[in-house]
């Protein structure tokens, strides 16, 4: 048997419906709301501000300290238990790796950016919906980067290579199920994030690299957008 | 040959493209990506002959000397008082750099600045890892005693303040108070309580409309309204 078609009715290579939104955070510097599916991720960015302790500071460049959390009913299943998990503080990880790539801190050295990323819903492609909030939020802030970086899922539904995976693709039970959260700098191709879950073969996967990179086009295009209208937003507000 | 791919004044985001061709040059806020140029922050773009610059919208405000700033006292040093002033770095006053006074070994330096004091001053220095050296020496430069303290964007700082300080000085006539700008984006203002109100009110009308032309006679207007309302 082979997947013939996907669980919500998309093509193969679609990506879930977007929305993204910069400034939705008062307090914070920069801040950012992003949808994709039922997928949502709040990011806030705080800095660069002064970093203590202090034998945490870099004297050549200011670091950026992201933190990725989801709520305790933000997924379709049990009740997370709120705080830092073995889970979370990986993806953390993974995330400040990926937007250090892109952002240059050099001008603020002993300094640090933090980036909270929060998950109210979930519904699989949580850490890339992340990724692409903190990127908006960045340059939201003002920080200095080469590209924002947008992040989509990739896999492996048994025999099709399909672009951003729900949890019921995710959870498929009648055949193999791979899954690949990508993150890269559209502009360059460069990548930023690679991890895999399940298997899949090598001319598979470079397809599959083929598919992200056109979808990250895309994604990149909606967070565009997102910072456009809030600074275009607060200057046509004040011509009435 | 060479060609602009974004309008002067249009808002860019980081990574787009603002220029392909070898004849433009980047500077401030913008680099070089093979034939292109891309915008590295999210601001407005600004064309000068060939050279491309990006003017910030956002951010925070980032130290220069000479500049004149508003600082909270935040600690009190062996030798000098911490100033915060809305950057990513707090700012020093050193003991011979705040007062034209004679300060003897070992006094109580609350008696010039206390925690929690607003100070007005001038960074003399700023160092390779943005260490801030901030004096009050010098003819206006005080402790800021009374009044209430306000937050804008640095980067309207000079729309605010108006060309030679027309701005700043038609507010301060029109609403009676004092007020004092720091290029860091803090405002300081005095006077009657519901005239500061008022005054608050400009600034963040300022603030927000400072792409406009003729502002000043819109101003003006706008203040002469909220003052009919509370007389």
């Amino acid at each position: 048997m082979s997947y013939q078609k996907r669980v919500d009715g998309r093509k193969f290579d679609e990506l879930r419906p977007i929305q993204a939104k910069a400034g939705v955070i008062e307090r914070a510097d920069g801040s950012a709301y992003f949808k994709i599916g039922d997928t949502v991720a709040y990011a806030a960015v705080y800095g660069p501000r002064e970093l203590y302790p202090k034998f945490l500071q870099d004297p050549a460049r200011g670091i950026l300290r992201c933190n990725y959390n989801m709520m305790p009913f933000s997924g379709s299943g049990d009740r997370v238990r709120p705080g830092p998990n073995r889970r979370a503080k990986e993806i953390s990880l993974v995330t400040e790796k990926s937007l250090t790539a892109a952002t240059d801190l050099s001008q603020f050295p002993n300094s640090v950016v933090d980036v909270f990323i929060e998950l109210p819903q979930t519904d699989a492609g949580s850490r890339c919906a992340g990724i692409c909030a903190a990127s908006i939020a960045l340059a939201d802030a003002g920080i200095t980067m080469k590209d924002l970086v947008a992040a989509v899922s990739v896999g492996r539904v048994d025999d099709k290579l399909v672009v951003d995976l729900n949890y019921a693709e995710e959870a498929y039970e009648d055949g193999t199920v791979a899954d690949i959260p990508i993150a890269m700098l559209p502009s360059s191709g460069e990548i930023t994030l690679l991890q895999m879950d399940g298997t899949l073969t090598k001319e598979q996967l470079l397809e599959a690299f083929e598919l992200v990179k056109k979808a990250c086009l895309e994604i990149n295009e909606v967070q565009r957008k997102a910072l456009k209208e809030k600074y275009t937003l607060e200057r046509n507000d004040t011509h009435e | 040959m060479s060609e602009l791919k974004v309008e002067e004044r249009s808002i860019v985001v980081p990574g787009e493209i603002l220029a392909d061709g070898m004849e433009y040059l980047p500077t401030k806020g913008t680099y070089r990506d093979g034939n292109y140029i891309r915008a590295s922050r999210l601001g407005l773009v600004s064309v000068d002959g060939k050279v491309l610059k990006l003017i910030p919208l956002t951010g925070k405000y980032f130290p220069k000397r000479g500049d004149v700033i508003i600082g909270k006292v935040i600690d009190i040093m062996l030798a000098g008082w911490r100033i915060d002033f809305n950057s990513a770095y707090s700012a020093m006053i050193s003991l011979k750099d705040a007062t034209t006074e004679f300060i003897e070994r070992g006094a109580d330096l609350t008696r010039y600045f206390n925690l929690g004091d607003y100070v007005i001053g001038k960074i003399t220095n700023v160092t390779s890892q943005n260490l801030v050296d901030v004096t009050t020496k010098g003819p206006g430069f005080r402790k800021l005693v009374g009044g209430r303290v306000i937050e804008v964007e640095s980067s309207k700082v000079p729309r605010i303040v108006g060309k030679q300080g027309s701005m700043i000085s038609m507010i301060q006539t029109l609403t009676g108070c004092q007020i004092l700008v720091g290029q860091n984006g803090w405002v300081w203002l005095q006077g009657e309580p519901r005239h500061e109100i008022i005054a608050i009110r400009t600034i963040k009308k300022v603030e927000q409309e400072s792409h406009l032309s003729g502002l000043t006679d819109a101003v003006k207007a706008f203040i002469d309204e909220e003052l009919k309302k509370v007389q």
